[in-house]
């Protein structure tokens, strides 16, 4: 084999091990990418010293949507289903949860919000999706979320749906049984 | 490397070994292509036969045959083992015998690179079908293998399924480097890139491809096994992590993936046209850089499998305007193939049938691939037959046609020996009305709203699905007489000359029939 031959070879080699690296890259690069495009629901909190409050405010509907992932136990339900709220004004809602087993549980809860391009106008100064949440048997609790409307959202939007699937992570922090568990 | 200095002694030719380890120790690029070309065939017929059973569960409403857990696995064997087990490894085949000889090069560039290359592919096919007598069965996720379906809710094969597609990842990778190597470096004096044959040019691009995808795949599997074994969530939002970056990453690699799958089909098919139009090919410049356009879009179109999954409308304009501007080139290779054959004295050969077919049966795949480019169209489309219909358009009659067409074309030049042109064409008119008759009416059956990866339909879809099973038994049953001609052929039958085709040009008819186990151990000058 030639010297060009070589050469070749390792800017090949190079590029292999590259775009296996570049593909582990494209996993915070998807989420960069989402955050600053407000994509995929993913809810950023609502930055600190900035206003999102003003008097021009119009009416908007917002629906409140809970799911369970597979096999989690627990009651889980919007305390109100829908509510009405003005833009530009802090609103307050909560979430019943219950822990019907017989075991102490931790859950998270992801939001995702519908129409998407509803998402960077709806700021969170508080939420149950921050944190884990733990709960002993049969306990219960009332989750809040604290929220506000970005005045310059769209005229097109009137109607938002925040949803939160509930998932059961707590097996989630022993590494040997990520989630075979119980299968 | 050392330069090794050869004692030329006329009357000394270096055959190839005897026996059962000529074919195990061989670094010669003729029997590694005859390797990877066999192979490539039994797993056609391995993962034909389980087209045969998904076809024959589907020939009535209503279960028959097999069991819905084992509908899945063949279903996902036969997408894997096609692609991955027939279709690839038939062109890296056709790269081994072909590229040296149409360059004027002595062998590949990296021999014992070579060897390895095919030899992983065995075993990698060997795991992946032992899976099947696994507990909890084979993998039954679709060859697309979504998470969470092929983490959360796998069975526990999946992580043989993951070894496997790492070690043919490992093979196609050293396959491509090859070649590159090969091109870049052993062209013969005077070849410059643009004097190179296409079927070269179409290979160069696609190892560039495998060498950027293939590492992307390796890495999805990766993230796979670690989501599944090591407790991360690249894919579970439980942990933080997104399914949908999995379908980003899945198609990242498997949209160049398909060009991967076409782009040889496209020189093997610019090659036989100028053959037996007995013309000089129209456009060889602009098929160079259709190709390459090709190739570059490729790798920004892959959010068109995934329009339904939420994305913003921005996205998906762009996606589906990237995609369609894919047609301009496509369309311009069509165009000059058309062209070439304008005015040509056409004579109807066996590769020459096969190559008309492919020219017209892959723009209908075209088409359909266009038709699922626009959004809100795609909506109604997605997950139905209609999207299996256009990939089996594109992929039975043009890549494995383009193969077929290929061994028909080159195998005089690799046997020394005439196929039977009666049997021949008797195996192109069967695979012809067979390939139509079983994926035309899975057009209609898609469009009026029958959903795939499915072992049960609802009462409707009856009639189709009873004709399409008939045609894929005719497809599969002459595939066996495609077989019957290759050994035929390989055994004897009419010697060929060293041109073997009245039209055809390239370095590679300028040698003997067969072609001698060394070729151009000096090189040719090339005009």
């Amino acid at each position: 084999m030639n010297k060009s031959a070589k050469r070749t070879l390792k800017y090949l080699s190079l590029a292999v091990f590259g775009m296996f690296f570049f593909s582990f890259a494209l996993v915070p690069l998807y989420d960069v990418f989402c955050e600053v495009t407000g994509l995929n629901g993913k809810i950023s909190q609502s930055e600190e010293g900035v206003s999102y409050e003003s008097n021009t405010g119009r009416d908007l509907t917002i629906q409140f949507v809970s799911h369970n992932a597979e096999q989690m136990p627990w009651i889980f339900r919007p305390s109100e289903k829908i509510m009405k709220v003005k833009t530009g004004k802090y609103s307050n809602a909560t979430f019943f949860v219950k822990n019907n087993t017989d075991k102490p549980m931790t859950a998270r809860a992801v939001p995702s919000v519908a129409p998407s391009n509803a998402n960077e106008y709806l700021k969170k100064l508080e939420c149950f999706c921050f944190e884990e949440q733990f709960l002993a048997p049969g306990e219960e609790a009332l989750l809040p979320v604290r929220f506000i409307f970005d005045s310059n959202i769209p005229e097109s939007i009137n109607n938002v749906a925040l949803s939160y699937t509930i998932f059961d992570i707590t097996n989630y922090n022993d590494m040997e049984m990520a989630h075979h568990d119980g299968r | 490397m050392s330069s090794v200095i050869e004692s030329h002694h006329d009357d000394h030719h270096h055959g190839p070994a005897k026996g059962l380890m000529r074919w195990l120790l061989t670094t010669n690029h003729k029997d590694i292509g005859t390797l990877y070309l066999w192979f490539s065939f039994a797993m056609f017929l391995i993962g034909g036969a389980m087209a045969m059973v998904i076809r024959a569960e589907l020939f009535q409403p209503g279960m028959q045959i097999v069991q819905p857990e084992f509908y899945n696995q063949m279903l996902t064997l036969h997408g894997l083992i096609m692609v991955f087990g027939a279709v690839m490894p038939a062109f890296v085949g056709l790269a081994n015998w072909l590229i040296p000889m149409m360059v004027g090069a002595p062998d590949m560039a990296l021999p014992r690179l070579n060897n390895l290359s095919f030899w992983l592919l065995p075993f990698a096919f060997g795991i992946l079908l032992s899976s099947l007598f696994m507990e909890g069965g084979a993998p039954n996720f679709g060859w697309t293998f979504y998470a969470p379906l092929s983490t959360t809710y796998a069975p526990p094969s999946v992580t043989f399924f993951i070894f496997s597609v790492h070690i043919m990842g490992a093979s196609s990778i050293m396959g491509s480097i090859n070649v590159i190597v090969t091109i870049m470096n052993m062209r013969a004096p005077g070849m410059d890139l643009m004097k190179m044959p296409l079927f070269v040019w179409s290979w160069l691009i696609t190892a560039y491809l495998l060498i950027a995808v293939m590492p992307v795949l390796a890495g999805a599997v990766t993230m796979m096994l670690m989501d599944i074994h090591f407790g991360t969530s690249f894919f579970n939002a439980a942990g933080g992590g997104d399914p949908v970056l999995f379908q980003h990453i899945f198609w990242f690699f498997g949209h160049p993936e398909v060009y991967i799958m076409i782009l040889p089909a496209f020189g093997i098919i610019s090659h036989i046209i100028e053959t037996f139009a007995r013309k000089q090919l129209f456009g060889y410049e602009s098929m160079v850089w259709a190709m390459l356009s090709i190739a570059i879009l490729s790798f920004v179109v892959w959010a068109h499998h995934m329009f339904t999954v939420g994305m913003p409308l921005a996205a998906e304009l762009f996606f589906m305007w990237a995609t369609m501007l894919i047609a301009v080139p496509t369309g311009v290779k069509v165009f000059n193939w058309v062209a070439t054959m304008f005015k040509g004295s056409i004579s109807f050969e066996t590769p020459m049938l096969f190559a008309i077919a492919f020219v017209v049966l892959f723009t209908i795949g075209g088409f359909s691939g266009l038709m699922l480019s626009i959004v809100p169209a795609d909506f109604q489309y997605h997950d139905t037959y209609f999207v299996v219909a256009h990939f089996h358009y594109v992929l039975v009659p043009g890549s494995i046609f383009s193969i077929m067409a290929a061994v028909y074309y080159w195998i005089p030049k690799w046997t020394g020996n005439m196929y039977d042109e009666r049997m021949g064409r008797l195996h192109f008119w069967l695979s012809f009305v067979g390939v139509n008759v079983t994926f035309f009416p899975q057009h209609w059956i898609g469009l009026a709203g029958m959903p795939r990866r499915y072992p049960d339909y609802a009462l409707q879809f009856a009639d189709w699905n009873m004709v399409s099973t008939a045609g894929a038994f005719l497809f599969g049953a002459s595939q066996i007489l495609f077989l019957f001609i290759v050994l035929k052929t390989v055994l004897g039958g009419k010697k060929a000359t060293p041109q073997v085709w009245e039209g055809a040009r390239g370095l590679e008819w300028s040698v003997e029939s067969p072609a001698p186990y060394h070729t151009f151990s000096t090189p040719p000058k090339v005009k």
